[in-house]
């Protein structure tokens, strides 16, 4: 694996591979984490150019459990805040020769645009903007493979705001990589309608009972207010329409789980009920996060160990 | 007084439905004499076998950036990549700093051009004051100190009470109002054409809808005021459909096409580069199937380049971040003539005529012809040249161009202005050689 920047042009070996050694590194329960010193010597570094708790935390625990030395740069602390551009920022840090860089921009592409002009240092994209966030999808394949044997013939509805959604794009490709179909919903303005030829078996409807209608799992997304620059649907609306309540767990079948990437917002598009009930396996994708990249970084960091 | 005669080419002159092998005579800086074997003593010779040699090019629709930001280009250096793409003229659009938005810029532009510039230059005003959209710039003074049109490029009209007046205003000194037409409010935060490729991008869409609406407005408001109207850069398919509609009314209406829209569609874009990133956006499959066919139907009146030069720094970044824009003087003839002659959608002889002659009559200037007392501007070129786009060798300051490393087929061998040849081609050979 020569860096990681999307799950669009990973091929399905690849993807399988990692998830299986991700189990690997899964603790059993009420264990900590295995330490290795499988990337001993390594140094990674976390260039994080957006705000993150989650994702920025557990590829540094990853790193550190795999043996390697981790650095955690924010774009706040570094001379980005002082106007330096981000390929001078990079070839800054490229000089003092880190084995990989995890990044996470705002700007989608800003990756893959570094990983042309840098293609020395492998790239792993943590998030780019509306684009992909390639360790969540793996991470969320991996919670799935934790509740059904295999992804081929599931249904995964992702509600929410899929327009904004780097989750939606990589869950879309890797899911579809492996057979499963997807239902892409939420208000109209926030679902392309482009996005339903993006990969084979995608579909998109506008009402939350259809998507989750015999559902083997619902991805519930977060509204990215941020990123919205006008109003996309009418004020105080979204949870009465797109919220997912405990009702709604009936259409969807007997063993469903329901997910979501973080950060939650209860009483929007999900109720509190829901995400604190049996069925949410939010928690273990928290957990899978540590394993998946662990599994992610192994496989760039140890090429050669 | 100095004499040029152009021996031996293939003129191609649409106007005077001349397509014959002949001499061109140019003394004093205008058309002595066209065709047969004609000789003149004292003159310099050109050979032209085996070329074409047309009316000079004229590119309406150029960013030459001077005054104001002369770190992109220099109407010094604008005018030698414009030479080197064949052009004769190129008409600058007003968003300089100050925005030529008074005489006293109009005059600036054109004494900093007598003295810098191979190429003619002629300034096209502003339409509003600062091209902010307010209130209506000097047009008329601006016209009489030589503004050919009025434009407020980039930074489209949004108030329609403010495009009315202004083309009620123009009408009555017969200037053309030019309009990019992209309705802000539906275009805005967006990158690339609205369509699949944007969607799995991550990148916000510039629907075609936002050129399509604003279309509409100038065409019904040109209808209300007769006054002449013309597209910027059309792209889209409904737009074209609503020009040959006016045009079909009688309107004064006319448009222009870019090469980058009719050489590429959406297939063609390498992610996140910035040297495909322009308004309007590169657009769809059909939309540039519609164009091709209108530039072949009429409805397109014009090929003008949108030449805009940014410096690498500025193109250097993440794609959201990047300017608007490519240079495109040095390569529009060689893309014209891949997409629309090579493939047998266009015969040479329209191209010559889109280049030349079509500008000028939107323009209302008596050129784009090879008529005896015409100014003697000509445009040579080989459309069989073999040669390779190297745009660190390029004349302009900046370097964002789609076609760096493309091979092409077809190009201009050397540009001739008021009788003098102000470029020539070295190094390259032609495929038939």
């Amino acid at each position: 694996m020569r860096g990681l920047l999307g799950i669009e042009t990973l091929e399905r070996a690849e993807i399988e591979a990692v998830l299986a050694r991700a189990k690997d590194f899964q603790p059993a329960p009420h264990e900590s984490f295995p330490r290795l010193d499988a990337a001993r010597g390594r140094m990674v570094v976390n260039l994080f150019f957006e705000a993150s708790t989650r994702t920025r935390t557990s590829f540094e625990i990853a790193a550190k459990r795999l043996g390697a030395d981790a650095i955690s740069i924010s774009a706040s602390t570094s001379s980005v805040s002082k106007g330096e551009s981000l390929v001078d920022t990079l070839n800054t840090l490229v000089a003092m020769r880190p084995d990989a860089i995890i990044m996470r921009h705002k700007a989608s592409g800003a990756p893959h645009f570094l990983a042309r002009y840098l293609p020395g240092t492998p790239i792993i994209n943590a998030g780019d903007g509306t684009h992909e966030h390639p360790t969540q999808a793996l991470l969320d394949a991996r919670t799935i493979l934790d509740h059904r044997p295999s992804l081929e013939g599931l249904k995964v509805a992702i509600i929410g705001d899929i327009a904004h959604s780097r989750v939606a794009r990589s869950n879309v490709y890797l899911l579809s990589k492996f057979g499963a179909s997807i239902v892409l919903c939420g208000p109209a303005s926030l679902v392309p309608k482009e996005l339903a030829s993006i990969a084979p078996g995608v579909s998109i409807t506008y009402d939350i009972r259809e998507a989750i209608k015999g559902a083997d799992v619902a991805m519930m997304l977060r509204v990215q207010f941020e990123r919205l620059h006008e109003p996309a649907f009418p004020a105080g609306e979204y949870f009465s329409f797109y919220g997912l309540r405990l009702e709604h767990l009936d259409l969807m079948k007997p063993d469903a789980i329901v997910m979501h990437p973080g950060p939650i917002n209860r009483g929007r598009e999900i109720a509190s009920d829901v995400a604190d009930s049996q069925r949410s396996v939010i928690l273990n994708q928290v957990e899978n996060g540590v394993a998946v990249r662990m599994a992610v970084l192994e496989r760039i960091l140890c090429q050669n160990c | 007084m100095p004499k040029l005669l152009i021996k031996n080419g293939r003129i191609l002159d649409p106007v005077n439905g001349r397509d014959e092998v002949g001499d061109v005579l140019i003394r004093g800086g205008l058309v002595v004499r066209v065709g047969g074997d004609q000789h003149a003593t004292g003159a310099v010779a050109f050979d032209a076998t085996g070329l074409v040699v047309a009316p000079g090019f004229i590119d309406m629709h150029t960013h030459l950036r001077e005054p104001g930001f002369e770190h992109a280009e220099t109407i010094e250096s604008g005018s030698k990549a414009a030479a080197a793409g064949g052009f004769t003229t190129v008409c600058a659009m007003p968003n300089t700093r100050p925005v030529n938005d008074d005489a006293t810029v109009t005059r600036y532009i054109l004494e900093r051009a007598s003295r810098s510039a191979i190429v003619n230059v002629l300034p096209i005003g502003a339409i509003t004051e600062d091209s902010a959209g307010e209130k209506l710039a000097a047009i008329g003074s601006m016209r009489q100190a030589g503004c050919v049109a009025i434009s407020d490029d980039g930074h489209p009209v949004m108030n329609s009470r403010v495009m009315r007046r202004a083309m009620e205003f123009a009408r009555a000194f017969d200037i053309p109002v030019i309009d990019h037409c992209e309705d802000l409010n539906l275009s805005a935060g967006g990158d690339m054409h609205e369509g699949e490729l944007a969607a799995k991008l991550g990148l916000r869409g510039i629907p075609s809808a936002s050129e399509d609406v604003m279309v509409a407005r100038d065409i019904l408001l040109a209808e209300l005021t007769g006054a002449r109207f013309h597209v910027a850069h059309i792209s889209s398919k409904r737009s074209l459909e609503m020009v040959r509609q006016a045009k079909d009314r009688g309107l004064k209406v006319t448009c222009e096409a870019m090469p980058h829209h009719f050489g590429l569609d959406e297939s063609d874009i390498v992610p996140y580069d910035s040297n495909y990133k322009m308004k309007p956006p590169i657009r769809s499959a059909m939309d540039r199937e519609a164009l091709v066919e209108a530039l072949a139907s009429g409805v397109v009146d014009a090929i003008a380049t949108d030449h805009a030069p940014h410096p690498g720094s500025e193109k250097m970044q993440e794609f959201e971040q990047c300017p608007f824009g490519i240079i495109g003087l040095e390569t529009a003839l060689a893309v014209a003539l891949e997409a629309l002659v090579h493939t047998g959608k266009l015969p040479l002889a329209k191209l010559v005529q889109l280049f030349s002659a079509g500008p000028a009559r939107i323009l209302g200037l008596d050129r784009g012809h090879l008529s005896p007392g015409a100014p003697g501007d000509v445009t040579i070129f080989d459309p069989d040249l073999d040669w390779t786009y190297d745009v660190s060798r390029s004349f302009s300051k900046s370097a964002n161009s789609p076609w760096h490393g493309h091979r092409f087929r077809g190009g201009p061998v050397a540009t001739v202005v008021a009788g003098k040849i102000v470029w020539q081609r070295s190094g390259e050979r032609s495929a038939g050689d």
